[in-house]
């Protein structure tokens, strides 16, 4: 027994096709299909089919809404380009006309018809097919209103690097309450481990330390390193976060800052975080001086204590008592509005690329542990030696696009390693006057100032071998390159294979998105692409915010860029959230799933669907229920109720199942 | 020699608003061009795929169900197109079971950025329906050919 | 002068008079408050009887079984036409029921098996013949169908009432209600209405304890050691469709520790009853990997019998390809 569908009163639809120029009716006769819709399907309710050169244009919209005036019409369908285009566009102006906006459909016949087409025949008959869909569809659509949501003030920015920084005290300066949570112990991200930074060659420290001062300092934004956050449930205007804050095994409250407890500390561990693997730091320490907040943490892993029950040194000699060895991670919850999502990138693994030698020949560095050997405070105090720590080399070879631009590891270009490549090129000369290679493919330099310190570095005497590199090798085999590391390339400008024996190499690293960029998207219900870059809403108009209302993304978390692209992006989301905190409230989109009380069995299949936690279930009642605010509208617990006592606006079983019957119409009637 | 078949299959596909509706749209953009055999229906999801909307189209008279979403891992509701695929397994054995070849049901994974591969996923299924022959389903069964010499026809029976 | 009640049987297996039979002393409250003009099984009258009888003549006339052949659907018309209330009665006349899984086959091969099977003896390959001459004269018997009808795609149905057969105390509250309409005391129902059911699914008349569901295997209830009888069969791996199924039996199978079959037809609100049990089924499979959700599916070795055992000539695609191109025997 099938039920029978079909009650309707007889709705008056107003049918547009448009020709979009010529880029629909070249390939599309939209004349005809008009006429045909409002022969053939004046029995379905199309009072009126128009064909008009720009539906989108002000005439087209006024079109529509003289029609709904005067011909009373209670739907219309507009064939035109993709939704995603216009469909606001036209739901707006069946608005302004008193038509409720979602009694509006548009179809595509641009995009998935003309653009792809070759046959005029068969592209106006698929044509006419979409217009039928339509059509039976927007029989079944009702009158729908937005619901609002009150957006709370506070935000989350997670990752406290510059972009993360910028966004927090844009939104602080602004007068609203801001959580900067970091992973690490103290913010600053990447860029407190550079030493000069392109073009300007400005010290990063410098640049960066007063930024990080305020932020640590203002009265509007609460800190919280050595912190992870760990679920978020809710929607936008109402997160409510679960942050762990990770024990330091210090109280903070009584610490001064003083490092005592880290000079005394006996036990030395390389430190591959902040130095790049290049130094050591203590089992308690702070991760490097200027760090906000001055507070250290634990290494609990390496601490001699947890290990052996034995030392407590920094206990000892702390004069403020603030070591605490039982400290527990503490859970923190609150709630914020909104989320920007600053949580930077990771550099491409150098030993994946084992013909460069990284790991194995000795005097290979990557990107980072040069950058930290250059800095006047890093473990060589800022000298440029090899790994003995006391020779500097006579010639060093600078690699560009390791891990980039590469099938074999990652396709995409790092926009950043061309610039660093010539940074390092130019300080190199400047400090220990060696001979410099630089190994390009090309040369990107495309920023402001870029170029011109491209053209400085080629001026100081810099040598650029345009070649991939295939080959970083100690064996020698002239006398020339004995105890030497020779990089092997193309000289694509010349021709030729070259041999360069050099003492030093210096990888320029490509960017990667962080280890476990995938799991943190997930906790904040976002996607990431294939290549784990978080996904921006549109790649051109919208590159801060995602698809998840009130989730945003800013800095390197989004692609690889550079520091005056990731503050951009910061000020950038900042800017969107405050706006969405000035409006107190926020509508969303009617599409949602809603349970029929008298149908549902509460058999309990929808429960465990939802990945927004949208469905609950009464015991009492025995009925699933589904909350209007966390539904995101995917339709999955609609598809899946065994009874159908699950209906989803938008998106009903009626209306897609009209639209199949008139995309299948028999044409030949 | 292969004789030339001209059969234009009719193939409805479901699209997910995010991924593979976009994807299509990226293929307009490109200009890339592909068979105009499938006509496209956006859902929000794939999870929203019900397999009655698979039953209807071929009821309806399709040739082929072609079902589209995001890749595992990158849904926009983070894991609905798991569903999807789990429905699309059962569905297709169920399918089969009333006969009709699991070919005419196929499962796309598009991204957004994918408008080369979801045109070339088109293209190459517009084929393998077209080797497959239409399915007609909404034409035959309700007129029955009646035949009156049941010998000839037991015999083909019993061939 | 009494309303006229008629009872009819068609493609069905006659569970559904004996349903009504079920109704013990009700049955005397029909005799008491129509004049049955019309009941094969239960009382000898002619088809020419029928015809006789004027337009609309008989107030209610319950139908089972379904459209197999050309004088089911002869009698189907014939009593739309004599009927004031014509009731799709029972799973057959609603939905197909079992002989609508002759729809799996195409027609010929339903007759070749009847007559050639391993337990049949038919050494002069005797087959049914259409029309017959004998020296008396032409002899008639029913031309099948090419596959197996509900009542509805042959005649306008007024109220439909599930069920293999419908639970004799719903049969009962209907014939009570008919009665309080003649007397004047009820109203019927809207036409098109499914009536002598509950609002919902079986799982809204089942005791057992549900929690959320992640199914990690599909087995047959003889296969588990010992099944809780207090816990939701599907969460024991057990295919039950009871979520999808009407409710109005009060839930017999479930609470007897067997899966509901679906004899009561779909819930209200499925368009398809074998969809929604493939949607939600799959929908609950504990994985997200090709494989092992293939090997889970394994579980279910015959998704047409599990999902369309009463639904099928119902259902949108109504039979398998091969009985849809088929030619009858005549």
């Amino acid at each position: 027994m099938t039920t029978k569908s079909n009650s309707h009163p007889q709705e008056r639809i107003g049918v547009y096709v448009c020709h979009c120029g010529t880029n629909i009716s070249a390939m599309v006769d939209v004349e005809d299909v008009a006429q045909w819709a409002a022969d053939k399907l004046e029995h379905k309710g199309v009072v009126i089919a128009r064909d008009y050169k720009f539906m989108c244009s002000s005439l087209g919209q006024e079109l529509v809404e003289k029609d709904i005036h005067e011909l009373k019409l209670t739907r219309v369908v507009v064939a035109a380009c993709s939704p995603h285009l216009h469909e606001k566009t036209f739901r707006t102006a069946c608005e302004r006309a008193g038509l409720n906006p979602y009694l509006c459909e548009l179809v595509s016949i641009r995009e998935q018809v003309s653009w792809v087409h070759t046959d005029k025949v068969a592209a106006t008959a698929k044509s006419k097919a979409v217009l039928s869909g339509g059509i039976e569809r927007v029989l079944w659509h009702e009158p729908l209103d937005p619901m609002t949501v009150p957006i709370h003030p506070a935000t989350l920015v997670v990752g406290g690097g510059i972009a993360g920084i910028q966004a927090a005290l844009e939104i602080a300066d602004a007068g609203h309450p801001v959580y900067l949570v970091e992973r690490d112990a103290s913010i600053g991200g990447h860029m407190a481990q550079f030493d000069k930074t392109f073009p300007t060659l400005d010290c990063a420290a410098c640049i960066l330390t007063p930024r990080m001062v305020e932020a640590g300092m203002h009265p509007n934004i609460t800190l919280m390193t050595w912190a992870e956050v760990e679920n978020v449930d809710g929607y936008v205007g109402n997160f409510d976060v679960t942050v762990r804050q990770k024990a330091r095994k210090v109280i903070t409250d009584l610490c001064t800052g003083c490092g005592i407890c880290e000079e005394k500390c006996p036990k030395k561990v390389i430190d591959d975080v902040y130095e790049a693997g290049l130094g050591y730091r203590k089992a308690v320490y702070t991760p490097f001086p200027q760090a906000v907040p001055n507070f250290p943490v634990m290494d609990v892993e390496n601490c001699i204590y947890f290990d052996t029950g034995k030392c407590k040194a920094c206990e000892k000699f702390c004069p403020t008592e603030a070591i605490d060895f039982t400290q527990e991670d503490e859970i923190v919850e609150f709630p914020v509005g909104n989320i920007i999502l600053a949580t930077g990138y990771d550099l491409f693994d150098a030993r994946r690329v084992s013909n460069y030698g990284y790991g194995h020949l000795e005097n290979v560095f990557t990107s980072m542990e040069f950058e930290r050997m250059n800095n006047a405070s890093g473990p060589t105090d800022g000298e440029i030696v090899l790994r003995d720590g006391k020779t500097v080399p006579d010639s060093v070879g600078i690699i560009h696009c390791v891990g980039s631009r590469d099938m074999n590891y990652n396709n995409y270009c790092s926009t950043i390693c061309c610039m660093q490549g010539l940074k390092f090129a130019h300080l190199v000369q400047e400090r220990t006057g060696a001979t410099v290679y630089n190994f390009y493919i090309d040369m990107r330099t495309a920023y402001k100032g870029y170029d011109e310190f491209y053209q400085k570095v080629l001026e100081e005497g810099t040598r650029f071998i345009r070649g991939k590199v295939a080959e970083v090798t100690d064996v020698a085999r002239l006398p020339n390159e004995e105890g030497k590391l020779i990089i092997q390339a193309e000289d694509t400008l010349i021709g030729k294979q070259r041999r360069i024996p050099v003492d030093m190499v210096i990888l320029s690293s490509g960017l990667e998105p962080r280890h476990d960029a995938k799991e943190v998207a997930k906790t904040f219900g976002i996607s990431c692409s294939a290549d784990g870059w978080y996904i921006e809403k549109h790649p051109k108009l919208d590159p801060v915010a995602t698809m998840t209302e009130g989730v945003y993304i800013a800095g390197c978390v989004q692609g690889p860029k550079d520091i005056p692209s990731s503050v951009a992006q910061g000020a950038a989301a900042a800017a969107r959230v405050i706006g969405k905190i000035q409006q107190k409230e926020m509508a969303l989109e009617p599409v949602r799933a809603s349970v029929l009380e008298d149908q549902c069995s509460g058999c309990r299949i929808c429960n465990d669907l939802c990945p927004f936690n949208a469905i609950l279930f009464h015991e009492d009642t025995m009925l699933s229920e589904i909350n209007p605010a966390l539904c995101q509208g995917c339709g999955t617990c609609v598809a899946a109720c065994p009874a159908g006592a699950i209906t989803g606006t938008g998106f009903s079983n009626e209306q897609v199942l009209a639209q199949i019957e008139g995309l299948l119409m028999d044409m030949s009637v | 020699m292969t004789e030339k078949n001209d059969f234009e299959p009719t193939i409805v596909g479901f699209t997910c608003n995010w991924c593979s509706y976009r994807a299509a749209d990226l293929a307009g953009i490109a200009r890339i061009k592909y068979p105009p055999n499938v006509r496209l229906v956006r859902l929000m999801c794939s999870g929203r795929l019900d397999p009655t909307f698979v039953m209807k189209a071929f009821a309806e008279g399709a040739d082929a169900v072609m079902i589209t979403g995001c890749h595992p891992g990158e849904c926009h509701y983070l894991e609905q197109n798991y569903k999807a695929l789990r429905r699309y397994l059962l569905l297709r054995r169920t399918l089969v079971a009333m006969g009709i070849e699991a070919e005419r049901l196929h499962l796309a994974w598009a991204s957004a950025a994918e408008g080369i591969q979801l045109a070339r996923e088109i293209t190459e299924m517009v084929e393998r329906v077209r080797t497959l022959g239409p399915l007609n389903w909404h034409l035959n069964g309700s007129q029955p050919e009646v035949v009156s010499e049941a010998a000839i026809e037991l015999e083909e029976v019993a061939a | 002068m009494k309303p006229k009640f008629a009872m009819y049987w068609a493609s069905s297996c006659g569970g559904c008079e004996i349903a009504v039979l079920n109704t013990n002393e009700k049955i005397l409250d029909v005799d008491a408050n129509f004049d049955v003009a019309f009941w094969p099984v239960a009382m000898d009258a002619k088809y020419k009887d029928v015809e006789a009888m004027e337009d609309g003549s008989i107030l209610l006339t319950l139908f089972n079984g379904g459209i197999r052949n050309d004088e089911n659907e002869e009698i189907a018309k014939l009593l739309r036409k004599k009927s004031a209330i014509l009731v799709a009665f029972g799973s057959c006349a609603t939905e197909g029921c079992i002989p609508g899984l002759a729809n799996l086959s195409p027609a010929r091969e339903v007759v070749e098996t009847a007559y050639h099977t391993v337990s049949t003896e038919n050494p002069d390959n005797i087959y049914p013949q259409a029309n017959y001459e004998m020296p008396e004269g032409v002899i008639h018997i029913p031309t099948m169908t090419s596959r197996v009808k509900t009542l509805e795609e042959v005649v306008d149905v007024d109220y439909y009432m599930p069920g293999c057969p419908p639970e004799s105390h719903q049969i009962a509250a209907v014939l009570d209600l008919v009665i309080a309409v003649v007397k004047g005391e009820a109203e019927l129902p809207p036409k098109g209405a499914v009536i002598g059911v509950g609002d919902s699914t079986v799982c809204d008349e089942c005791d057992r304890k549900r929690d959320v569901k992640k199914v990690s295997e599909f087995t047959r209830a003889h296969l588990v050691g010992a099944l809780d009888p207090e816990l939701c069969l599907l969460e024991q791996g057990i295919p039950c469709n009871g979520p999808a199924t009407r409710s109005g039996c009060n839930a017999r199978c479930p609470e007897a520790g067997a899966q509901c079959i679906g004899c009561y037809g779909p819930a209200p609100g499925v368009v398809d009853y074998g969809a929604r049990l493939i949607s939600s089924f799959a929908s609950v499979i504990d994985s997200n990997d090709p494989d092992e959700i293939e090997r889970i599916l394994d579980g279910i070795p015959d998704p047409a019998g599990q999902f369309y055992r009463f639904s099928l000539a119902g259902s949108l695609l109504k039979s398998s390809k091969s009985a849809r191109n088929g030619k009858v025997l005549a």
